[in-house]
């Protein structure tokens, strides 16, 4: 679950790297990133903080599950 | 950890919130521009905090009715999270505030004696100053009992006080805030058909999350009880 959560992170994460290329790149991500005035890069940005958070509650809900065993 | 039913769909409604909310076609209106996409985010920290508060009146009526001390960690958590999301709403209709009610010609803050006079922000103030009191009335009783019981009554005077100070003063004076005439955000005619798709998940999604963080709290509150009664015994 928590790999899961993690790859997922990361894969929000890359995308926005890759808006950060060339101008020239071709690239179907970085083109999808760059258009209608570059919204989706916003959308990018508060999924990840979305999943941190997500990933923080849930974290915290695994570690209580554990002090609920003791 | 169990990751039932309603924990997975409070994230899928909260993708469907974020990525829907940003991206899907919204009405064009001409004061408010695309700010009019904060009814995905800051109408429902309202809402889901109204459904929090109605969560822990029920369980102070419980209590009340049992006197079961679990009952009253329940109803202080999700009045808790309830307040807390009221202030995430608060915060976040200032900033929308000061971009579409404010004098565009001066900045923010001169317009800010005139937004303040606002009915519906004075109203909001004082039902989260009555849920603050309530946060201040428990931690100064000593004895678990006796904080149980009073707090439980208080709580059924600060939900019954929401309806005045939110529902109904607001609407008799004159306001800018949208909902002067009834319910715009619920009310079928008014909304548009657009924005329904992306605000009833988005609000059910925001109260799961609310709840979520609720359950975490009353189950480590559970935990900090059961380790004093063990201590005594």
């Amino acid at each position: 679950m928590k790999n899961k959560m993690l790859t997922l992170l990361f894969a929000v994460a890359m995308i926005s790297t890759q808006a950060q290329q060339s101008f020239t790149s071709n690239d179907a991500t970085a083109s999808v990133m760059r258009s209608n005035g570059k919204i989706y890069v916003v959308v990018a940005v508060v999924l990840t903080i979305l999943f941190g958070l997500i990933a923080y509650v849930i974290r915290l809900d695994r570690k209580i599950s554990k002090l609920e065993k003791e | 950890m169990k990751l039932t039913w309603w924990k997975i769909s409070a994230v899928v409604l909260l993708v469907y919130a974020v990525v829907g909310g940003l991206l899907l076609p919204v009405p064009e209106l001409s004061q408010l521009g695309e700010t009019i996409r904060n009814l995905y985010y800051h109408v429902c920290m309202w809402f889901a905090m109204m459904i929090l508060f109605t969560i822990s009146i029920i369980q102070s009526i419980k209590y009340l009715r049992t006197g079961d001390i679990r009952h009253d960690i329940k109803a202080m958590s999700y009045a808790g999270v309830g307040t807390y999301m009221g202030l995430l709403g608060y915060a976040t209709g200032a900033i929308w505030a000061s971009f579409t009610w404010a004098d565009p010609n001066n900045p923010a803050y001169a317009s800010f004696g005139s937004i303040m006079r606002e009915p519906k922000l004075i109203g909001a103030a004082i039902a989260l100053l009555i849920y603050g009191a309530y946060f201040i009335l428990r931690s100064s009783v000593t004895d678990l009992d006796q904080r149980a019981r009073v707090s439980a009554v208080y709580n059924v005077f600060a939900y019954a006080m929401l309806f005045p100070s939110i529902w109904i003063i607001p609407r008799l004076l004159p306001s800018l805030h949208p909902g002067q005439e009834g319910n715009p955000a619920l009310n079928f005619n008014d909304i548009d058909t657009r924005m329904r798709i992306v605000f009833y998940p988005a609000v059910l999604g925001w109260t799961l999350l609310g709840a979520w963080i609720s359950t975490l709290i009353i189950r480590y509150k559970f935990i900090v009880e059961s380790k004093i009664v063990n201590n005594e015994k």
